[in-house]
């Protein structure tokens, strides 16, 4: 298997995490999916760092982000499919 | 092969414990006894000052853990012999006698009416002895499930949740089977994956007391003194620039780290002893790295596997700590602190499993003396947790 740019961890997630250094813009990245191997094909629109994540579907305010198929919190701020997901646009619902 | 039939070359104390290394540990009541301790392992090569903050005017549960802390250090079958230097005699003698009860060689000593110079020249002869006592002892074999392994996650990214926590995982399933102590913590840290955590209780009693400790440190910890959602502080701005957004993700993968099958047999108290036999514990710790880490080394716990992202640098001064990172760019920038490289894991060239089976290899070899990357550069945080202002 050739190495992917995107690794998901459960099926129910919408977000998946860059696993190489330097993602540019406009990469159509092989991402796969830790829990059973399958994978799929995404294209980045942003330069995404290493350990950063993507919204594999468009997420708009309000929408509940999920990986490990588990909540990781509310998104502020809308996403589209291939954008970069963190402080800007998704916050905890605790504390 | 089986990994419950690996053998180790380790110590054997008096106490039947199995230690891994062969410490003479000088250790300071209190804070104002800090210099005397380091002049005395300056002058005795071969032993190790563990100088802190506090000792002084504590009280209640704060004094009962402090003196847990101490007592544990002291008793942790990684340290052969111990002095203790305080300011005064009754708190010094109390930590000599809870240390003594393992049957290790310690002495302790006092500054007040005797001066640091005379303290120091006494407790050094002492150590000299206790180096010459000790220094000589021979590792025997012992089973490496005989060890008492801790685990705490730090400079976490979401690397850690794919690749270094899981690896963490896999090797508490292999080994605690077959009879090894395993214990993780960070209460804090939780957050967000407390449902999870708890459901890997092994008894309704021990998930009941879990879901009592991770309240208590809601309110009594994070609602009381919060300023804000903690951005910054829970995820760390490292946590964050490692790709980390929320509390509740850095929690899912912090708990990567008890693995898929292990349950957690009971909830242990800041630096408290397991009591319940072989198994998994749980610790009510901060999410700290060096204050956790402490806690561990004092309640028994001989090797640390510390999984990291973004590249914590923690030591421990008695207690080996073994780095593991998943992250790529971490061991192209930081190649000196990694101990097992599982980068692997996120290119998918190396499964879970042998990742675990790297992990165990590294932990055999460390138990056999190998210096972990901490070890060697030198690492020797020693950081008491402290419950609330002194008297």
């Amino acid at each position: 298997m050739s190495v992917p740019q995107l690794l998901v961890h459960d099926r129910k997630d919408n977000v998946g995490v860059v696993v190489v250094e330097g993602l540019k813009a406009g990469t159509d990245m092989l991402c796969v999916v830790t829990e059973d191997n399958s994978d799929f094909r995404l294209t980045a629109r942003h330069d995404v760092p290493i350990g950063h994540k993507v919204a594999l579907v468009d997420l708009a305010v309000g929408d509940t982000v999920t990986k490990y198929g588990q909540d990781i919190g509310r998104i502020v701020a809308p996403v589209a499919k291939g954008e970069h997901v963190h402080v800007h646009n998704l916050k905890t619902k605790r504390w | 092969m089986s990994h419950h039939n690996r053998k180790i070359w380790a110590f054997r104390r008096e106490n039947g414990r199995v230690g891994v290394r062969n410490h003479v540990a000088i250790l300071p009541v209190d804070d104002i006894s800090n210099a005397a301790c380091e002049a005395v392992a300056n002058n005795i090569k071969g032993t190790i000052a563990l100088p802190h903050a506090y000792g002084r005017l504590q009280f209640g549960a704060d004094l009962d853990l402090h003196f847990r802390t101490m007592i544990g250090t002291g008793s942790n079958p990684n340290v052969a012999a111990c002095i203790v230097i305080g300011i005064e005699p009754g708190w010094t003698q109390r930590i000599v006698d809870g240390i003594a009860k393992t049957g290790k060689p310690v002495a302790g000593f006092w500054i007040e009416g005797n001066g640091d110079i005379a303290t120091v020249a006494a407790a050094s002869r002492k150590a000299k002895e206790f180096v010459h006592q000790t220094s000589g002892q021979v590792r025997v074999e012992c089973d490496i499930s005989e060890l008492w392994v801790a685990a705490k996650c730090g400079e976490s990214d979401t690397t850690t949740g794919l690749a270094s926590c899981p690896t963490v995982g896999n090797m508490y399933d292999k080994l605690i089977p077959h009879g090894l102590y395993g214990c993780f913590g960070e209460t804090s840290e939780l957050t967000g994956a407390e449902h999870l955590a708890a459901a890997r209780a092994a008894t309704p009693e021990v998930r009941e007391k879990f879901m009592k400790t991770w309240q208590a440190y809601q309110d009594d910890v994070i609602e009381a003194n919060k300023t804000s959602d903690l951005s910054e502080s829970q995820p760390t701005k490292g946590n964050i620039a490692g790709g980390l957004t929320t509390i509740e993700e850095k929690a899912l993968g912090n708990l990567e780290k008890i693995g898929k099958k292990v349950k957690f047999i009971d909830v242990l108290e800041p630096a408290e002893a397991p009591a319940r036999g072989q198994g998994l514990y749980f610790m009510d710790t901060s999410s700290a790295a060096a204050e956790c880490c402490t806690l561990q080394a004092a309640a028994g716990y001989v090797v640390h596997i510390f999984p990291t992202g973004q590249g914590n640098v923690i030591g421990n001064p008695i207690m080996p700590v073994i780095k593991v990172t998943g992250n790529p760019r971490t061991v192209r920038l930081m190649p000196e602190h990694v101990d097992v490289d599982v980068s692997g894991v996120v290119r998918r060239e190396m499964t879970i499993d042998q990742a675990g089976d790297a992990l165990i290899d590294c932990i055999e070899q460390t138990a056999n003396g190998r210096l972990t990357a901490a070890e060697a550069l030198g690492h020797v945080e020693f950081v008491m947790t402290k419950l609330y202002r002194s008297a």
